[in-house]
């Protein structure tokens, strides 16, 4: 039996801070994902692949819902779209009781294919065209109106229909966060809102039936929720009070941030993110005490995504090489870069080995295959000596990946989710070339 | 592989280049080869017994010991 | 002063031994620590670097262990201690480093479970005293501070100098100052120290005056059981005092009860005092825990470190009246002489 081998390696010793700390370094072996080994996984189908826990995103879901639902009587969870496009995650959710938030026309099709009836679907976004007004009407999606231009489409597009539009205003307003996010929906404090929302119940040509409000993504402060949620509360009372509308729901939107630390931040996330807790104690704190008669609390309605999904995705990967950089510093070049990890451009995501070493490491620049200088997935990790063919697991990636993944000098990777018995199933399949290549078109002289 | 003459190593992987001051820490295997080409073993001698102990492929071990010639060379501790 | 003889033996650990020309507290604390009488003391150190001095203090520290960085998080430092707590039989913890406090006060319960005792301020305490909270802080407890607002673009800089007047004091969200005189200048520095420090800027009037300081210890139910205040004979480029001297002033002793009693401070703190030429003072700063001249109230009769380390370990501490006024302290360089291999130790294996 021979002794196993780690490559020989020198590391100068300076007066900075160590990166080997007695019995223990570096980032622990994981071996294992709900249960299914790592070099099975890599076996069956391949690396990269991105691997969803069901159970993490059960466990989420039913998380978000007890932190919000056991502080106040009717919540409702919209999932995200944007956030994973894949239908087994988005169907997971709906089977919990999500209803759906979509930003497109695409995504309202996606929605309503995935079962979810119109009225549960809740419709963002700056982008609405004509066409996808009227669809929405037509399935009965609430359509949260963005500005202006909107709203004057949309009476023209309900004029011609027997049912009224149900409509939700956007409102951004002053949270307390800098830079106020301004450029969606109507500003509360300079009256446009205020505006708007004469404009809509006046004609009577559209339904009002709740108000928005998203007033960021990775938020880290509750109290702006908190301001954000008695600022709308007092607009509904308003409504009620002046134009006699009473909404039917407050969205306060999503923007709860997951536990993976952004770059430049000092802190990891585990440490300094409040827990869902906090954020429903600081929203729904708001609402309670906002005035409502009882017995006539609006729904809260959250969009929430990346706090539902981003830990329940990881991405295996494996090393192609080892370089030394002219600098003398390690490289490592792993066989997925910032084509299937685009959080990597703002995260600096937990990446550990799957299997164990020696406590010896060594900071190394993790490189993605791509022939781009911008395909960099950390400047500096303390990883264990890893040597071509070994693999590493990048942890919590479930959110923006797998919508804003690229076919860029490579394809798309298998994609599977682990059941809640340790069942594999593939959801979405290594793309192909002719996959790529299917809705190109020669023309003839090039043929 | 030729270290300076005046560079000492330590049983517990450190080595020192009293010539700049610097420090530097090595791994067991590292240490242990180091250790060797200054008792002047041949290095086609030293490979061919981490072979024989070693759970390492010959291109592999070949490419490993390039790296750590480079890091020596890096580090100023060749002749 | 002379130690009773028998004294029982105590392991205790310290952080901040960076005693260089920004000092850390760390061995001015131990050195307070050494002359409590209750104790006779093993002191652990806890280092960040491989070349912090009091690594190599060997007479006041008697071991050092290298922690991880503050940015690694608490779980990392959680298994460091674990593993110290392995060693060394710790019985309290002193941390004297501000960038590590919230993961020391994070851990308090943990270290508790493992037998290690602190006294800290609460997560409320020391964000409430943070330089970007001390406007809201002074209204809310009815100290005075100097009036202020948050920047975060350059735009509301002539706001800011038209609430507050010139000159104008712009400071960085984590270190560095700037006095301006004018809005071109106010621009400039805003620049400067938004590209050094991110934003926001804290705008603050300026206040003109004598600069003392307060070491003080509160019991945590709004008593400060100790607080000497000291004047700042010379300071370094840094701003940092390299030599002091007790004060006497019962004005500057009821401030800082006053602020222990608003705050329900508990451990270690340094007010930063401005006094007006018209005896008016105002807090300027509030750090978190001891500052690194902390030694000087031990040498006036106040030590502040070792009534810490009975407060920890539960022990009764009785308000402590009377020091020596005009006791004074001045700093000094010194070369301390080691080998390659104790930098070898310290540096590879993270202990010594």
């Amino acid at each position: 039996m021979k002794l196993p081998y780690e490559r020989p390696t020198l590391r100068k010793l300076t007066a900075g801070a160590l990166n080997k700390f007695g019995p223990r370094a570096g980032a622990r072996a994981v071996t294992a994902l709900d249960g299914v080994a790592v070099d099975e996984l890599v076996a069956r189908f391949g690396s990269p692949l991105f691997v969803l826990s069901e159970r993490q995103l059960r466990r989420s879901y039913q998380a978000a819902v007890r932190a919000f639902g056991t502080r106040y009587p009717q919540v409702q969870l919209a999932w995200s779209y944007k956030t994973n496009y894949l239908n087994a995650v988005c169907r997971t959710f709906h089977q919990e009781g999500a209803w759906a938030e979509v930003v497109s026309g695409m995504e309202l099709e996606k929605a309503l294919l995935n079962g979810v009836p119109g009225p549960h679907i809740l419709f963002n976004g700056p982008g609405k065209r004509r066409a996808d007004l009227e669809r929405a009407c037509a399935v009965d999606a609430v359509i949260h109106l963005d500005h202006a231009d909107e709203l004057h489409l949309l009476l023209d597009v309900a004029a011609g229909r027997p049912q009224r539009p149900r409509v939700a205003l956007r409102v951004n307003l002053d949270a307390g966060i800098v830079p106020q996010w301004d450029r969606f929906g109507f500003n509360l404090e300079n009256g446009e809102a205020w505006q708007a929302l004469g404009r809509i119940v006046a004609p009577g040509r559209l339904e009002l039936v709740g108000l928005h409000c998203h007033i960021g993504t990775y938020i880290l402060q509750t109290a702006a929720y908190a301001t954000a949620a008695a600022k709308l509360a007092a607009l509904a009372l308003r409504c009620e009070r002046e134009l006699n509308t009473s909404i039917q729901y407050l969205d306060l939107g999503g923007g709860f941030p997951s536990t993976n630390t952004l770059k430049g931040a000092y802190l990891p996330a585990s440490d300094t993110v409040p827990s869902l807790d906090e954020y429903a104690e600081a929203i729904t704190g708001a609402l309670l005490g906002a005035g409502f008669r009882s017995g006539e609390l609006p729904v809260l309605v959250l969009e929430a995504g990346r706090a539902l999904v981003d830990d329940a995705g990881s991405l295996i990967g494996t090393v192609l090489a080892n370089k030394r950089l002219a600098d003398g510093r390690r490289a490592t070049i792993l066989d997925f870069g910032v084509n299937l990890l685009f959080t990597s451009f703002w995260y600096d995501h937990h990446i550990s080995p799957t299997r164990e070493f020696s406590n010896q490491t060594e900071p190394t620049v993790l490189y993605g295959p791509l022939c781009m200088n911008i395909d960099m997935l950390r400047e500096s990790i303390a990883l264990p000596l890893l040597a071509p063919g070994h693999h590493v697991l990048v942890h919590k990636v479930g959110a923006y990946n797998l919508s804003q993944w690229q076919q860029f000098i490579n394809l798309r990777p298998n994609v599977v989710l682990i059941d809640q018995t340790a069942q594999v199933h593939l959801i979405r399949a290594a793309e192909t070339l002719e996959y790529l290549q299917q809705l190109e078109q020669v023309p003839a002289h090039l043929r | 592989m030729k270290l300076k003459k005046n560079i000492a190593t330590s049983e517990s992987g450190f080595i020192f280049n009293p010539a700049t001051g610097d420090s530097f820490s090595a791994n067991p295997l590292a240490a242990d080869i180091l250790a060797r080409a200054k008792d002047g073993l041949d290095p086609v001698a030293i490979k061919a017994d981490i072979l024989e102990r070693y759970d390492v492929a010959p291109g592999q071990l070949e490419k490993d010991w390039d790296d750590l010639l480079a890091q020596l060379r890096e580090f100023n501790l060749l002749d | 002063m002379p130690l009773p003889a028998a004294r029982p033996r105590l392991t205790v650990a310290v952080t901040g031994l960076n005693a260089t020309d920004s000092p850390g507290p760390g061995v001015a604390v131990i050195r307070a620590l050494r002359e409590s009488p209750d104790f006779d003391l093993r002191i652990i150190g806890l280092s960040y670097e491989a070349l912090e001095p009091g690594i190599y203090l060997r007479e006041l520290v008697d071991r050092t262990y290298q922690l991880p960085y503050p940015s690694a998080g608490t779980a990392a430092l959680l298994e460091r201690l674990r593993y110290v707590r392995e060693q060394e039989d710790v019985a309290v913890l002193i941390p004297n480093f501000d960038a590590e406090l919230y993961n020391f006060i994070k851990l308090a319960p943990e270290l508790r479970a493992l037998g290690i005792q602190t006294f800290l301020p609460t997560l409320a305490q020391l964000e409430a005293r943070d330089k970007l909270n001390l406007p809201a802080f002074g209204a809310a407890h009815g100290l005075r501070v100097p009036p202020g607002r948050l920047l975060h673009a350059v735009a509301e800089v002539a706001g800011a100098a038209e609430a507050l007047g010139w000159p104008l004091v712009l400071k960085g969200r984590y270190y560095d100052a700037a006095v301006v005189h004018s809005l071109a200048q106010a621009e400039q520095a805003f620049l400067r120290l938004s590209g050094l420090w991110g934003v926001p800027l804290i705008a603050q009037q300026y206040v003109a005056g004598q600069e003392i300081n307060i070491a003080g210890l509160g019991d945590g139910h709004g008593r400060a059981l100790s607080a000497v205040p000291m004047r700042k004979l010379t300071i370094t480029d840094k701003g940092k005092a390299w030599a002091g001297i007790t004060l006497e002033d019962e004005a500057l002793l009821a401030l800082a009860r006053r602020f222990a009693e608003a705050t329900r401070w508990r451990g270690g703190f340094e007010l930063e005092i401005m006094r007006t030429p018209g005896d008016e003072l105002f807090i300027m700063e509030i750090n978190p825990r001891f500052p690194a001249w902390i030694y000087l109230t031990a040498a006036a009769g106040q030590n502040q470190p070792a009534a810490l380390l009975r407060l920890a370990l539960g022990l009764p501490v009785p308000l402590m009246d009377g020091y020596a006024v005009g006791k004074m302290f001045v700093r000094y360089a010194w070369d301390l002489i080691t080998d390659h291999t104790q930098f070898q130790q310290a540096a590879a294996l993270g202990e010594l």
